[in-house]
């Protein structure tokens, strides 16, 4: 069979893996990025057609009530309104969602414009589109709905407590995942010391600065998109919900500004497609910030219990977690990240007795969803902090705990799986330890330094199960210049650029002399979406079985041309040549010339190539089985001052080390732990989507302080290249990973500060001084005791 | 509300457009003159992606009504670029550095900076972190953009020195 008709599990290795190479492992600056930095890139909001009319969705004001009737004639009656939509106008007014993510066992749908009932403020309702922007947000103000208001619940333990209102008829429990391994229970009783802790995290808002936004039209009877997406594959969704076949959706991404998740479900897709489908004109969607920051997904708050026992010498025997997550109103991915949640709950350390049970739970909140670290960041807190107490506990040193108890490759996770790449965490911890260099010293009175670290386990490319696969397709031209076709979404990390650069190594063609085309459900083969840090391991994967593939096929033919053995040759700076007679004198030909020869002897010089990722199976039932391909491992270190006066918390130092496997891209690997880190800095100490009784408190950007240049300090960057991850040339994700530590060693040097374990984030001034307090009430009652 | 019919000088041309009074800076180099480098982000003046030069000053697109600009030079990132999409040497340093993720804050980044630098005397690097603070970026921890300004203040200050000295 050729190489294009079916999936191959993995192309053949031509060179080492180890290198040395040209352009892998360098910093270029690429296509976008140029772009970008021009001002020229045309993102979302930026595309304009004829005749564009401008949509708006109308929102559901209340958290929970019955919707007793839509009267839309104010709207329709209004100058420039083209369409004003209800439920009744949706042909398949349900999205599903599996509630196992993916593990059969119950669905949940959700309505595309709420029928009869709201679940959440900001629930769509219905949608207008007229001929500006202005007439649009009068005519949705003019759309009169008469809401009943119902009972809500809004915070996980009151929907799971005995009579509490249901936001779904199934009951408020949406998934339990259990991994369990040996008698935890057993193991804490007759552990020499156990330390329980419990912690919380809250609503966080993604804060991608470009808003959701794209332009929706009909071109041969297609409804195309052009949107901020970072999963195009929801075309298919789309086509479902207009009953349309799948092949009339068509789903094209453009460059991204952030995503971070919060793009990875739909946003503006299906509205967009309801107005162009119904008004037979092109549409654009560009939502509010401050319609954004109430409606778009949230990522979860945690609220995370662990008893963890150990031997007096430090090795741990047990650990239960129970770990409870806001789900919010509708399914979304709340399953996955749950199961996320569970699977690294333990961390990177080794426990032979673990009972670990996640649940996703109902409530009237805006629905939580994907966001960078996708419920394995949350659990973070958790188990570093179990580490440190029990350091404490034992009067050890937190590295050397840590170091006691850290995995191995070939150990064994709770789900019974073995490890089978390198472990690097331990090194990490000390490179980021030893980055912070100088302990910093106190700068006044009444204020304390402390010095933390943070350990994680991060897994990268998509749950087991899922099967997982991407294509990439390769041509080259008769000029020696070479066209990438990939589905992949890029969210500014680079995912595009990358397959670049994997594509010139492979190829020996200059990076200016590749064209890439992306994220077109339609034209491209599809690459999965941008998510679950899965598109360097899953898509450049793929790009380099084809750029091998293809390389392979043509090889034959330049030996022939330079008449020495295939297996004697070099791509390089664009030409082809015998490796064994390589230099400035020996005989070559140009790609250029190598791609005419071929298109002659009939020898195709394009290449489609489709990669599948490993695949496993996890049991609900025995609790045991495979989780994620592989996992990314690092550590973080920081020094912070607190003042005892204020609770105010400064970061003086941060240093962060991950191994990355093999550095694709340094710059841009640096990029990601740095950006990554920032916001684990702003979820760790000042982020906070304060939801009461289900109404977001922050109503502006203003009200929701992200990171600015002058908030925390530069972060120091130390990546290890192991060489063994799953992905191109051994190396690992990084999207998500950086941003799991931080919380963890920003509470870690706080406790070392202060002698006390924040459990709650944000760990802002008045939770530190609420600690404080609770210490000196400690102090007096211990002193009238004695 | 009535238009108004009015001139706005962008990046050095004239452009007749009709405006409502109502209507912002960014909603007229945006959505009317299709410039892909002025961008909503908030509306609200907080997030600094709207960011254009008012006579050399960086404002915020979002909070500067379209008629208030009338007999003023109004530039955008695109402006400082020279003939043939020639990049502002501080552009090279953002591309050199890689300042840009996503590079969705990237133009007020810029402009804000140049703003900066050529005030006077080399930025300090907490200067340059004080002069972006209404300039939000949520993917690179600001270190390259950092990095990125003060090679370029290094340079705007070695070139003076130069030019200083006999």
């Amino acid at each position: 069979m050729t190489a294009a008709e079916g999936p191959r599990q993995t192309g053949p290795v031509v060179e080492s893996e180890a290198g040395p190479y040209r352009v892998v492992g360098r910093s270029p600056a690429h296509h976008d990025f140029v772009e970008k930095v021009k001002g020229s890139m045309q993102y979302a909001a930026d595309w304009r057609m004829p005749g564009m009319l401008h949509g708006r969705v109308v929102r559901s004001p209340l958290p929970s009530a019955r919707i007793a009737g839509i009267d839309t004639s104010a709207a329709r009656a209004l100058p420039g309104v083209v369409a004003v939509l209800t439920a009744a106008d949706v042909p398949s007014n349900r999205v599903v969602e599996m509630a196992s993510g993916g593990l059969a066992e119950f669905e949940v749908s959700m309505p595309v414009l709420a029928a009869d009932r709201v679940r959440f403020v900001g629930e769509p309702v219905a949608l207008v589109a007229a001929a500006t922007q202005q007439i649009a947000h009068e005519a949705a103000e003019l759309v009169a709905v008469d809401y009943e208001e119902l009972p809500g619940v809004f915070d996980v333990e009151s929907a799971l407590a005995d009579g509490a209102p249901t936001v779904h008829d199934v009951g408020n429990t949406l998934v339990t995942w259990q991994i369990e391994c040996g008698a935890a229970a057993a193991a804490l009783a007759a552990a020499d010391v156990v330390v329980e802790g419990e912690y919380r995290s809250q609503h966080v808002e993604h804060a991608y600065l470009e808003p959701e936004a794209g332009v929706g039209w009909l071109e041969n009877g297609v409804v195309t998109l052009r949107v901020s997406t970072q999963v195009i594959e929801h075309a298919s969704t789309i086509a479902r919900i207009l009953r349309l076949p799948q092949n009339k959706v068509r789903v094209i991404a453009a460059y991204m500004g952030g995503g971070f998740g919060g793009k990875e479900d739909m946003t503006v897709e299906p509205y967009l497609a309801l107005l162009v489908w119904h008004t037979r004109r092109p549409v654009r969607m560009i939502w509010d910030r401050q319609e954004s920051l109430v409606a778009s997904t949230k990522r979860h708050p945690f609220l995370m219990r662990y008893r963890t026992g150990a031997t007096s010498d430090g090795t741990i025997t047990a650990q239960e977690v129970e770990i409870l997550g806001d789900a919010g109103a509708y399914p979304y991915l709340s399953p996955r990240v749950l199961f996320a949640g569970a699977a690294c709950a333990s961390g990177p350390y080794r426990v032979p007795n673990a009972t670990i049970t996640s649940t996703a739970v109902f409530t009237n909140n805006v629905p939580s969803s994907a966001f960078r670290g996708f419920g394995a960041m949350q659990v973070v807190l958790g188990h570093e902090s179990q580490m440190d107490l029990l350091a404490e506990r034992l009067g050890m040193s937190r590295t050397e705990l840590r170091e006691r108890n850290f995995l191995a490759k070939g150990d064994l996770l709770p789900t019974g799986e073995p490890l089978e790449t390198s472990v690097a965490v331990g090194e990490a911890m000390h490179r980021a330890v030893a980055l912070l260099g100088e302990r910093a010293s106190s700068s006044g009175p009444g204020k304390v330094v402390g010095r933390g670290v943070g350990c994680n386990r991060h897994p990268y490319g998509r749950a087991i199960w899922f099967r997982d696969s991407a294509s990439a397709w390769l041509s080259l031209h008769a000029d020696g210049t070479v066209l990438i076709r990939s589905g992949i979404t890029d969210l500014g990390a680079g995912q595009a650029a990358s397959l670049c650069q994997i594509t010139a190594e492979v190829l020996g063609v200059a990076l200016d002399d590749i064209s890439i085309y992306i994220g077109d459900s339609a034209l491209n083969p599809p690459a999965g979406g941008t998510f679950a840090t899965r598109q360097l391991y899953m898509s450049g994967n793929a790009t380099l079985q084809a750029a091998r593939e293809l390389r392979e096929r043509m090889a034959p033919v330049a030996a022939d041309l330079l008449g020495v053995a295939a297996d004697d040759l070099v791509f390089a700076d664009g030409r082809v040549q015998s490796a064994s007679a390589a230099g400035d004198g020996a005989a070559s030909v140009t790609l250029a010339e190598l791609a005419v020869a071929c298109e002659r002897r009939a020898v195709s010089t394009a290449h489609l190539s489709t990669w599948r990722g490993e695949s496993g199976s996890f049991d609900p039932r025995t609790k045991q089985g495979s989780t994620f391909p592989d996992y990314t491992y690092g550590a973080h270190a920081a020094d912070v001052e607190v003042d005892l006066q204020t609770g105010q918390v400064r970061v003086l130092q941060y240093a962060a080390c991950h191994d990355v496997g093999r550095a694709i891209n340094p710059m841009r690997v640096e990029g990601q732990i740095q950006g990554a880190a920032m916001q684990g800095l702003g979820y760790a100490l000042a982020e906070d989507m304060v939801i009461e009784d289900g109404y977001a408190q922050a109503a502006l950007f203003a009200n929701y302080l992200i990171p600015n240049a002058q908030d925390f300090p530069d972060v120091l960057v130390d990546i290890i290249e192991s060489g063994e991850g799953k992905g191109p040339l051994g190396a690992r994700g990084i999207g998500e990973p950086p941003i799991g530590n931080v919380a963890a060693t920003i509470a870690s040097a706080i406790h070392d500060a202060i002698g006390l374990r924040p459990g709650e984030l944000p760990m802002t001034p008045e939770r530190i001084l609420r600690l404080l307090d609770e210490r000196v009430s400690e102090m007096g009652r211990r002193a009238l005791q004695r | 509300m009535r238009m108004r019919r009015l001139v706005l000088s962008v990046n050095g041309t004239d452009h007749e457009v009709s405006v409502l009074p109502s209507d912002t800076l960014l909603d007229v180099l945006h959505d009317e003159l299709g410039m892909a480098d002025v961008r909503y982000g908030c509306g609200e003046g907080v997030c600094g992606t709207c960011t254009v030069l008012l006579d050399g000053e960086p404002v915020n697109g979002c909070l500067t009504l379209a008629v208030q600009a009338t007999g003023r030079q109004v530039t955008t990132l695109r402006g400082l670029m020279g003939p043939g999409d020639a990049m502002h040497p501080l552009q090279e340093c953002f591309l050199r550095h890689g300042a840009s993720q996503c590079g969705f804050c990237t133009p007020g980044m810029i402009l804000t900076a140049l703003d900066l630098v050529q005030r006077g005397s080399r930025p300090s690097r907490e200067d340059i972190r004080f002069a972006l603070v209404g300039s939000l970026c949520r993917c690179t921890g600001y270190t390259k953009i950092l990095d990125a300004i003060e090679e370029y203040a290094d340079m705007v200050a070695s070139e003076a020195s130069r030019q200083a000295s006999p």
